[in-house]
């Protein structure tokens, strides 16, 4: 597997599009060929619900002279490949279910708009877990995809395939979606950035709903730098979706040399326990150091609600999943099945067009908004969220500026190796909080155990991104080599 | 064996408990959470897009001109808006629900504690009911069963449409006052401008929750809901036979059933609706796609002061103002745009009483034979104003001021100029007078002669010839003098 060689970054590409050395055309050919090279296919890693070639080929010629003439975008000439939840035209947005299958939206989502307007090429869906549920984007109805780094291993979820996209260096940038850490954890499975911005930073119109008060649209990249421009693109107010916020959006390139001298990174205790993986600890450590090395100040900290995130997100994530999940009842669009009746009909269609883990989050979140349940589980669990919620803001208004952890317990795990889902759901266990509490957070590669990457977890204040990036450029730039290794 | 009980001894004994929840369509342009119109009539699922027809990863915008009227309307009915109200999801399944939830409000409407008084008890105090809560929520889509064998066929034009449910306390004891109540409550809607409050239209639906009781009994009875009027005449109906139905089932020693009963007006009969109302679990929660509903109580109270006159503010002042009656003022403010009429005619003549008159007689009086409403009436009340200023000039006859009325609804044009063209202006030159009065005794030798003779009353049949062979531009009274100046 030749995953790991050097590629070129969204930035170079972009300045050779934009300086007529190289067209759109050839960057999309380019990346085909790539593609094809590293069997992104069915019958290799499976990165791919859909790529059509032909459409992008000519859709890129096309583009290369037109943009050529106006103002050259952020991502100009750049392939950004999409995970199947996020709609866009052409393409299927199936959201790795049998019940979409072959669905094509009729709009495309916002950030796909705003990738296009900067010059950028939407590059075929992304395999995925069903309705982005499941840590492995083994729960896909297309199949697994394969961890391009170790193909026995998984890459990760629910983003897998965009996450793989960018580690088999077919594209600089994917976009993905978070709902409890489904960016960074991929991300940190497969060696590459992934980034989880604030609540409200990025719009979700387009992304296809899974629990819409913790869903948002993430950003992949091969380096800190692709990530940081791929967010600028697609962050930004968006009067269809209220939950969006008004924030002016910083470059957040241009904190690419910042220095972090005397910059306060909090070691929160409770994503360190006893039974961490020493080689995680020993990781975290030696990026730590290099942290302190360039002038960062290192404190111990503690979010003592943490071990309650998991319980909590799978109360409130599955409730919010058992109503947005309705819609997908075979009248309207997608997959129907017939059955006796109209009863029937939605049986058979959500019974057999949904795969085991959705159905079981549907019953669970079904289960918990019911009546005489809800005070106990749902009030209850939003209660404690915030909580959890409240831990951050009191350890930033300590004078922590980031936090430090681990994105995840262990490195990827092999394909098949988890199939009692609470353990899966434990993956997830340094990401979800970040969800609950709204706050931006990203995975960056800090070194690999047995040839397996290792992602170190920066965590910011509300819509500090900034300081996020400028925390994860430096520590980028001090481990150099050492992060894939 | 007991004496058979007749209708009023069974009235005396039982009290009928009424609450109403009505569900009023928002005069809005577009949709409470997207840009699709909200028009009446058009085309079959053409006023669609992604958010409203529940395509993934479509996501709710509301519409601030929805959450403007409905705050007007709870304020006119003296409601406490809240500066704080939170959207839920309702979750159920049906076919012309897109998106499995519809988007309302639940344990934080918009606002609550509001009451309507419908009417004057024999004690002067107000016959009031209280309004428990008004909150917003969007329209479901339209299954249409009988337009196509075999399948059921769904129209989601009207799909994320805005309303707002008005929800009653049981205060009501009879249809009448139920009645009451709504034709009350659709006249303040109408009066803020909030809704066309339509029935016809789908714009106003009521449904109604009613319970019997034994009468000085304080407790409520077991209350069934029943749906599917569509006229404020059909719920009395409805409310009736259900009450009387229960009646008979308590009298037997029976118990109500909690369940949903639909009316049917061909028949006149209610029956249980299949569907197990109170079964359904809607699992309520916040709408996470929208953040809670928050108004500054600085807004809330300029919105307040800048309510619309309410129907009971403007019958005052039409007392005051024009010394109206009670019966001319309930006439000329049963809708905010007569009252307006009335108004303009009313501030351009000076006789409030002849305007009345006018208003309520003619004018009504062409609307229903037509079947216009006021609004599409072509006589402007200037116009008419003017009408009435040329009558109480001498300009024209009472008989010509109404020919000259009917030429203005015919043509639309200003009465002096059709009093003109027509030849209408009243004729008082004493020659002209008399050439026609010389005719007209000509032409009726014998009843001319019998009044000489002293038939005194055979004098309006003299005049009534002059005046139609005037063409009603003769001064009766001047042909009355000369008359008697000619014949004695």
């Amino acid at each position: 597997m030749s995953a790991g060689t050097p590629r070129t970054s969204a930035a170079a590409l972009r300045a050779t599009v934009r300086d007529g050395s190289v067209t759109t055309g050839a960057t999309v050919e380019e990346a085909l060929q790539r593609a094809h090279d590293v069997k992104a296919g069915m019958d290799g890693l499976n990165i791919f619900v859909s790529l059509d070639e032909s459409f992008l080929m000519d859709h890129a010629r096309g583009a290369a002279t037109q943009l050529a003439d106006t103002e050259p975008g952020a991502l100009l000439g750049v392939p950004v490949a999409l995970k199947d939840n996020i709609a866009s035209l052409h393409h299927p947005t199936t959201c790795g279910s049998r019940l979409l299958k072959g669905y094509v939206s009729p709009y495309e989502a916002t950030v796909v708009t705003r990738l296009r307007a900067a010059g950028a090429v939407p590059f075929g869906k992304t395999n995925m877990d069903e309705f982005a549920m499941g840590s492995s984007t083994e729960n896909s109805a297309y199949g697994p995809t394969r961890n391009p780094l170790a193909p026995d291993r998984a890459p990760g979820g629910s983003s897998g395939g965009s996450a793989a996209a960018v580690a088999a260096g077919i594209v600089p940038i994917a976009l993905g979606s978070e709902t409890g850490g489904s960016v960074r954890q991929p991300a940190a499975f497969c060696g590459v950035v992934g980034v989880k911005p604030t609540y409200g930073r990025v719009s979700r119109f387009g992304l296809v709903a899974f629990a819409s008060s913790l869903d948002q649209v993430g950003v992949f990249g091969t380096t800190v730098d692709d990530a940081a421009r791929g967010l600028r693109v697609i962050a930004g107010h968006d009067p269809l979706d209220a939950t969006s916020v008004d924030a002016p959006v910083p470059d957040y390139s241009a904190v690419a040399t910042r220095s972090i001298e005397g910059m306060v990174i909090g070691r929160p205790r409770e994503y360190f326990p006893e039974t961490l993986d020493t080689r995680v600890r020993a990781r975290c450590a030696a990026a730590l150091a290099r942290l302190e090395a360039q002038g960062a100040v290192i404190r111990d900290v503690s979010l003592p609600h943490t071990s309650l995130a998991i319980p909590v997100y799978y109360i409130i994530a599955p409730a919010e999943a058992s109503s947005n999940l309705a819609r997908f009842d075979g009248v309207r669009f997608g997959v129907r099945l017939e059955g006796d009746g109209l009863r029937g009909m939605y049986e058979a269609t959500r019974t057999r067009g949904f795969g085991a883990e959705v159905l079981r989050r549907i019953l669970l979140g079904t289960y918990v908004l019911s009546a005489g349940y809800y005070d106990a589980y749902y009030r209850k669990a939003q209660q404690v969220r915030s909580l959890i919620a409240d831990d951050f803001t009191k350890v930033f208004s300590s004078g922590v500026d980031v936090l430090f952890t681990p994105t995840t317990p262990t490195p990827a795990f092999a394909l098949g190796a988890i199939s009692d889902p609470y353990e899966m759901y434990m993956s997830d266990i340094f990401t979800v909080t970040a969800n609950l509490a709204g706050v931006p957070a990203m995975s960056l590669p800090i070194g690999r155990i047995d040839g397996l990457p290792i992602g170190g977890q920066f965590i910011a204040p509300h819509f500090e991104e900034e300081r996020m990036f400028a925390a994860a450029f430096a520590l980028e730039r001090a481990l150099g080599a050492e992060a894939h290794r | 064996m007991t004496a058979p009980v007749t209708a009023d001894a069974r009235l005396a004994a039982w009290e009928m408990v009424v609450g109403l929840e009505v569900h009023c369509q928002l005069k809005t342009r577009s949709k409470a959470f997207c840009g699709c119109s909200t028009a009446y009539g058009a085309l079959p699922n053409t006023s669609t897009c992604p958010v409203c027809l529940g395509l993934p990863g479509a996501l709710p915008a509301l519409n601030g001109h929805a959450v403007e009227l409905a705050a007007r309307a709870a304020l006119a009915l003296q409601c406490t808006v809240h500066p704080v109200s939170v959207f839920a999801r309702k979750n159920y399944f049906y076919p012309d629900l897109p998106k499995g939830y519809q988007i309302s409000q639940f344990d934080q409407p918009l606002a609550t504690g509001g009451h309507v008084d419908i009417g004057v008890r024999a004690d002067g105090s107000p016959i009031r009911v209280g309004v428990t809560r008004v909150h917003m929520e969007e329209d479901a889509g339209k299954s249409i069963h009988d337009r196509y064998p075999g399948v059921t066929a769904i129209d989601l034009n009207r799909a994320g449409v805005p309303l707002i449910e008005i929800v009653s306390e049981p205060d009501m004891r009879s249809a009448e006052e139920a009645g009451a109540y709504l034709r009350v409550l659709k006249q303040i809607l109408e009066y803020m401008a909030v809704s066309d409050v339509s029935m016809e239209e789908g714009s106003l639906r009521v449904d109604a929750n009613v319970s019997a009781r034994r009468r000085g009994q304080t407790a409520l009875g077991t209350k069934t809901e029943v749906k599917n009027m569509n006229s404020f005449s059909g719920v009395e109906r409805a409310l009736e036979v259900e009450f009387w139905r229960q009646v008979g089932v308590l009298e037997q020693g029976g118990t109500i059933q909690q369940q949903t009963m639909l009316w049917d007006g061909a028949s006149g009969e209610v029956r249980p609706s299949r569907t197990k109302e109170g079964s359904h679990d809607y699992r309520y929660f916040p709408e996470p796609d929208l953040p809670p509903l928050v108004l500054s109580t600085d807004w809330i109270r300029i919105t307040g002061e800048n309510l619309p006159e309410l129907p009971a503010d403007r019958r005052i002042r039409f007392v005051r103002d024009y010394r109206l009656g009670e019966y001319d003022v309930d006439v000329l403010t049963a809708s905010p745009d007569l009252a307006d009429y009335y108004e303009s005619v009313a501030r351009a003549h000076d006789d409030p009483k002849a305007a009345a008159n006018w208003v309520m007689g003619e004018v009504l009086a062409q609307l229903r034979s037509t079947g216009q409403g006021i609004d599409e009436f072509c006589v402007r009340p200037q116009d008419l104003a003017q009408l009435l200023n040329l009558l109480r000039d001498g300009v024209v006859s009472h008989t010509a001021a109404k020919q000259v009325f009917a030429r203005m609804v015919a043509t639309g044009d200003p009465p002096a100029q059709v009093a003109e063209r027509e030849g209408l202006i009243k004729v008082d030159d004493d020659a002209q007078l008399a050439g026609w009065l010389d005719d007209v005794i000509a032409e009726h030798p014998l009843e001319a002669e019998r009044y000489r003779a002293g038939e005194k009353k055979l004098q309006g049949v003299l005049i009534g010839a002059v005046m139609k062979k005037s063409k009603g531009r003769a001064d009766p009274k001047k042909v009355a003098t000369m008359l008697g100046e000619r014949l004695h």
